[in-house]
């Protein structure tokens, strides 16, 4: 870029002092003028009026955690697209054709995982007895 | 450019957003009333304008309630990460020619980048409430929002092709001549769709549905940090709809009327059909909102970006 690039950037680093200070003081403000009484029932986490049994630091459906997976190998996949789509003028066909291939690869990929059943949810995985 | 005077602009655009934020809390009871044939607030002051300064200072004052049983900590950073990573992302965000706070030649990364990590206040504070709704809602807004992302920068990309910058200034200049709406109309209403998902607005907003889980990942809140939830959503909301303008609608363009009028004309059209969507459509179901993410929605955005670079190819050389 032409100009200054710490310039571009300084506005910004003010703008997150300035919206920290926003943030915090919320909080902050609240803490003072909110008051506390705590009672018994308070202390408990909310349940609907129900007496809790155990607390939130349970299992739950390994399918949460096969998602975050699917979003990092997707979305890695993904980046390499941003700058391809800036420079594809300059490329011109051969990025084209490069970019085909490599989508081509991706698809292989995402249909694997489809036709695994990592896609399904409920009723659905339930049937293939899986995950 | 960036604005000559830096405080002014941060000032200006910070004061800006947050009041349209907060006016969003009454624009939207105002709205969804007329459509569901009743009144909404019009008690405090003028068409029960007031309202957001009667809710806000009841909030302020109403008791700070940090669970003994929560992580501490966590519990009370998360509201304020929503608030900074919303907030960041107006910094970049093209107003008129001159408006701007930080005229990035990054800024389209930058936007996805804020909104990638708005993630981490949902995820923390569902999971920093110990609460078993608050844990649901959180796992919920987590997988939701992470699988609307991978398409939403995807739907992104055939505006950067056609426009072949990453800067919003840029962006808008290129659609001088056509509106981005027009070659880009299935990248809008993906982004649309996306932009949605990750505000949490409904249908989308499984991670808070009221009916089955009490509010998700904020149950446990109280006072001004389920304050900061609810303005941060509003804020989403803003922003998401400036986006829309910005890459799709012209921006600040327009006849007659001065920049910043037009863009503020659009961006709270915008902001309407959010609020008619929320008054219209059902909530849908979990495994539904999932396959639709990874079953249609990533391969039509993937199949977007190839036609549009084809096109591209063939008619600029």
């Amino acid at each position: 870029m032409p100009d200054n690039y710490f310039a571009r950037y300084l506005p910004l680093l003010i703008h997150l002092v300035i919206v920290g200070i926003v943030a915090c003081g919320m909080v902050l403000l609240s803490w003072l003028i909110g008051w506390r009484r705590p009672t018994r029932a308070k202390m408990a986490p909310y349940e609907c009026g129900m007496a809790p049994i155990g607390d939130a630091r349970e299992r739950f459906s390994v399918k949460f955690y096969l998602v975050a997976m699917l979003f990092i190998l997707f979305d890695v996949e993904a980046v390499f697209l941003y700058p391809w789509a800036i420079i594809l003028r300059d490329l011109k066909m051969f990025g084209f054709w490069e970019m085909i291939v490599y989508i081509d690869i991706v698809l292989v990929g995402f249909f694997y995982i489809w036709k695994k059943g990592v896609l399904d949810w409920g009723e659905a995985s339930m049937k293939r007895g899986g995950f | 450019m960036t604005s000559p005077y830096p405080f002014a602009a941060i000032f200006g655009i910070l004061i800006v957003a947050l009041t349209i934020a907060s006016g969003l809390i009454w624009i939207e009871r105002r709205l969804l009333a007329l459509w569901q044939d009743r009144y909404g607030p019009n008690r405090v002051g003028p068409f029960g304008l007031l309202q957001v300064l009667a809710d806000t200072i009841k909030l302020l004052a109403k008791e700070d309630w940090i669970p003994p049983f929560a992580d501490k900590p966590v519990f009370i950073i998360a509201p304020a990460i929503i608030m900074i990573t919303v907030l960041m992302s107006f910094a970049v965000i093209p107003i008129a020619p001159g408006i701007i706070i930080s005229d990035l030649n990054i800024a389209l990364l930058f936007f996805l980048a804020m909104s990638s990590l708005g993630v981490y206040s949902i995820v923390l504070a569902g999971w920093s409430s110990d609460n078993k709704y608050s844990l649901l809602g959180g796992v919920r807004a987590a997988a939701q929002m992470l699988s609307y992302e991978v398409f939403m920068g995807l739907s992104l990309m055939g505006v950067v092709l056609l426009s072949g910058s990453f800067d919003l200034v840029d962006i808008v200049h290129a659609q001088r001549k056509i509106w981005f709406i027009i070659p880009q109309f299935l990248g809008f209403v993906l982004f649309l769709i996306a932009g949605l998902a990750e505000t949490r607005r409904l249908p989308f907003d499984l991670p808070e549905a009221e009916s089955e889980l009490v509010a998700g990942f904020h149950s446990e809140y109280s006072g001004m940090k389920f304050g900061m939830f609810f303005v941060g959503e509003y804020l989403g909301v803003t922003l998401i709809s400036a986006m829309i303008t910005i890459l799709f609608f012209g921006g600040w363009m327009g006849p007659v009327l001065p920049p910043i009028v037009w863009f503020l004309l659009k961006m709270f059209f915008f902001i309407g059909v959010f609020i008619l969507m929320r008054a219209s459509l059902p909530r849908p179901r979990f495994d539904q909102l999932m396959a639709w993410a990874w079953k249609l929605m990533l391969p039509l955005a993937l199949a977007n970006l190839l036609v549009t670079g084809a096109v591209v190819l063939a008619f600029f050389h």
